[in-house]
């Protein structure tokens, strides 16, 4: 993985630094509140319900071992014993002091890490498919463009104050598990008919109170034009995006008021004007980032484990969670691993300070030191030699990491919602851990099969439930949560949004709802379809009809009692 | 208002006109001899002799600036609040179309936007006396050089992060 050089540690020590002059200056009234506020927020500090909130970017969800550990120290030395993993592949700590936060950016800058453009008005952090570099099915490695946008994307001086936050994601893969398409810029990496590299460029999508697929405005961008060709896009969205109205800021706005076409001739007419070569990073430059991402030193194996063979037969356990949570990799002998942070009645996402630490030994142990976080809030162990997964097995069902869940009808995204989160309408945690309760025969999540449920609390959709197969958005009706519930959304390169599927429920009924749900869909179900693949081919009708009767059954129920 | 360069406050030589009754007064000694004038009032008073000074929108379209760009030697982009980020694009962009006068950022900016605002071709700041008093000029220096490296091409002095890297590179093949 990628290693700072002098450069960047200078430029993280110094950020560090920064904002510890920047709190002194707003403790000594150079600052007013107002202007403190953005500051903070661009260094990741959020003031959420009951206390502060620091994000802490996982650059593209990779970590190593050691990182993972001092993650862990931070949880328990100045939080309450865990992190929080996000959908965009961060860690959240929920509960540091402000006199704290310098001296964790020390213990972060420490391990090559920060909580630089977290959040505010700027560009994120950049995300990619968590399988990148191991993939089976993947056409180029995203990481080292993901690693060229953070440093080009880091304080840049032109693009700290724009319009509305900004999102970048990047697959190499043909399977989009990056969900490019709603993300401000989607970068799907690709070769041309003369097999030359470069990206397909989509721009303006998102999630939030008005959800869009992001559109495709370049079919095909050089691998080396890409920083000078995102420039024209932050220039063309940063002087021409909404900033009357906070939702109606971000580009996807801009993109569908402008239209596609007219957007894209803007972009176009701003990339011919700009000096292209001053911009890009020279091609040394992009090959010492890529060298840090060069495939490990692989043993040579055979395709398939006999010792894993047998000790699948002999424990179905293990049979089990290798069928499930195993990822096809690109190197024989070896397999990439999803580690599932949805235990049955678990919170989302969550990891204590003690699986941490023992995660981070095994990482280095059975996965050359490095894990992902992945968007759905979970981990990954990418380069797990086949022949060690019985004894790994064993070593995280001690540690509570063995849930057989990956992709399964209980591996639900949640939002912090209203346990944490100022914004939020509604819990979403609990409304997560009632259905995988629902759900938690394993025989039964098994024969349903893949089914992404996604919640937020509130319409911001942090929680992505636009892009679930069923979605879940709670809001607040008459002084009560009140929940919405949506069919066919999807993250991939199949990238659609939900279609509502009726009035908002109680949260007592959600569970039995999201049963009818699936119940329709085992009827309906052809072959070996998935959930989403079947509402693609019938619609939203038959999905509507269940849960009205639902409805209608909950509400009889209630007038008898 | 004050007026903070790099180098430290400076007098302003310059003088705003906000009606075109300001345009016909002579000009004083004590507030800056030299004209501001807003790009819309420009078609409605005497034009000013060259060079003047140019007071734009961070709206204002390169198209509406470019036929001036020759007889002003300054030119004010107003910032409305700190937070509004269009003023650097602009910035950039006359720089881009050959304007090598003075540029000014007009508005209530924070001095932890003086590094950016110098990076994207700024060469002053004109902020409103009450954040002068907050944030004295000593602040805005101090905060300018707080970072001592940047990662983007094509922007501020000196080089970049991956301009430094590939001369350390040529170095070391040397």
């Amino acid at each position: 993985m990628y290693r700072y050089d002098e450069f960047d540690e200078r430029f993280v020590r110094e950020r560090v630094a920064q904002f510890g002059e920047q709190v002194k200056r707003r403790l000594d009234g150079s600052l007013t509140e107002d202007e403190f506020k953005p500051l903070r927020l661009k260094n990741g500090l959020y003031l959420q319900l009951h206390a502060y909130m620091l994000r802490v970017a996982i650059p593209y969800g990779t970590l190593s071992g050691r990182q993972l550990r001092q993650l862990a120290k931070i949880a328990r030395d100045y939080d309450k014993g865990y992190g929080h993993f996000t959908t965009r592949q961060n860690i959240q700590f929920n509960w540091p002091k402000l006199k704290d936060v310098p001296a964790i950016l020390d213990l972060l800058a420490d391990v090559e890490m920060h909580a630089i453009q977290t959040s505010g008005n700027c560009i994120r952090n950049t995300t990619a498919d968590q399988f990148s570099g191991v993939a089976a099915d993947e056409v180029e490695d995203p990481r080292p463009t993901a690693e060229l946008l953070r440093q080009w994307s880091s304080q840049h001086p032109e693009f700290v104050w724009l319009p509305r936050k900004f999102k970048i994601a990047v697959t190499g893969a043909e399977h989009d598990r990056a969900a490019i398409r709603v993300h401000d810029i989607g970068l799907r990496m690709r070769r041309n008919e003369a097999g030359e590299p470069g990206y397909e460029i989509s721009v303006g999508g998102g999630l939030g109170r008005t959800p869009m697929i992001g559109k495709v405005i370049r079919e095909f961008l050089p691998k080396d034009e890409l920083l000078a060709y995102v420039e024209a896009i932050m220039r063309v969205y940063n002087a021409e995006g909404r900033r009357d109205n906070k939702f109606k800021a971000r580009v996807k706005i801009l993109v569908h008021e402008t239209g596609t076409e007219e957007f894209t001739a803007r972009v176009e007419e701003e990339y011919a004007k700009l000096d292209g070569p001053t911009v890009n990073a020279p091609l040394e430059e992009v090959e010492r980032i890529a060298a840090y991402f060069a495939p490990p030193a692989y043993e040579d194996l055979p395709a398939e484990s006999v010792t894993l063979g047998e000790a699948r037969k002999a424990d179905a356990g293990l049979d089990r969670f290798v069928e499930q949570n195993g990822f096809a990799h690109k190197q024989p002998g070896y397999i990439a691993l999803t580690i599932s942070l949805k235990p049955i009645g678990g919170v989302p996402g969550d990891m204590s300070a003690d699986q941490m630490e023992a995660f981070a030994d095994i990482a280095e142990r059975y996965s050359l030191g490095e894990l992902r976080v992945t968007h759905s809030q979970n981990l990954v162990l990418p380069y797990v030699k086949k022949d060690d997964l019985p004894a790994l097995y064993a070593e995280l069902k001690t540690h509570d990491l063995a849930t057989a869940n990956a992709g399964l009808v209980t591996d639900i995204i949640a939002c912090p919602g209203l346990d944490y989160c100022a914004l939020a309408t509604a819990k979403s945690i609990p409304i997560a851990q009632e259905i995988a309760k629902t759900f938690a025969d394993d025989a039964r999540q098994k024969a349903i099969g893949e089914l992404p449920i996604k919640i937020s609390g509130c319409i911001n959709a942090c929680g992505h439930h636009h892009v679930g197969a069923i979605g879940i958005l709670g809001l607040e009706k008459g002084g009560r949560e009140n929940y919405q519930i949506t069919v066919g959304g999807d993250a991939t390169e199949h990238a659609s949004l939900g279609e509502r599927l009726g009035p908002g429920i109680d949260a007592e009924d959600v569970p039995g709802a999201i049963e009818a749900l699936v119940e329709t869909y085992l009827s309906e179900r052809e072959g070996s379809e998935s959930f989403i693949e079947t509402v693609r081919r019938t619609g939203a009708d038959p999905f509507k009809a269940s849960f009205a009767g639902f409805i209608e059954t909950r509400a009889a129920q209630e007038a008898a009692e | 208002m004050t007026v903070i360069t790099p180098e430290g406050e400076r007098r302003d030589a310059y003088r705003l006109i906000e009606t075109t009754e300001d345009a016909k007064a002579p000009a004083g000694n004590a507030a800056g001899s030299k004209p501001l004038v807003p790009l819309a009032l420009l078609g409605e008073i005497e034009t000013p002799e060259a060079p003047f000074g140019l007071f734009v929108e961070n709206t204002a379209e390169i198209a509406e600036i470019a036929p001036h760009l020759g007889s002003v030697d300054l030119i004010a982009i107003a910032f409305p609040a700190f937070s509004d980020g269009r003023g650097f694009s602009l910035a950039k962009r006359l720089r881009r179309e050959g304007f090598t006068g003075t540029l000014r950022a007009k508005g209530p900016l924070i001095a932890d936007q003086f590094a950016d605002a110098l990076a994207c071709g700024f060469d002053e700041v004109d902020i409103p006396d009450t954040m002068a008093n907050r944030q004295p000029v000593q602040q805005w220096l101090e905060m300018k050089d707080t970072m001592s490296v940047h990662y983007q091409t094509g922007f501020g002095e000196g080089k970049s992060i991956l301009q430094q890297r590939m001369a350390a590179r040529e170095e070391a093949a040397r």
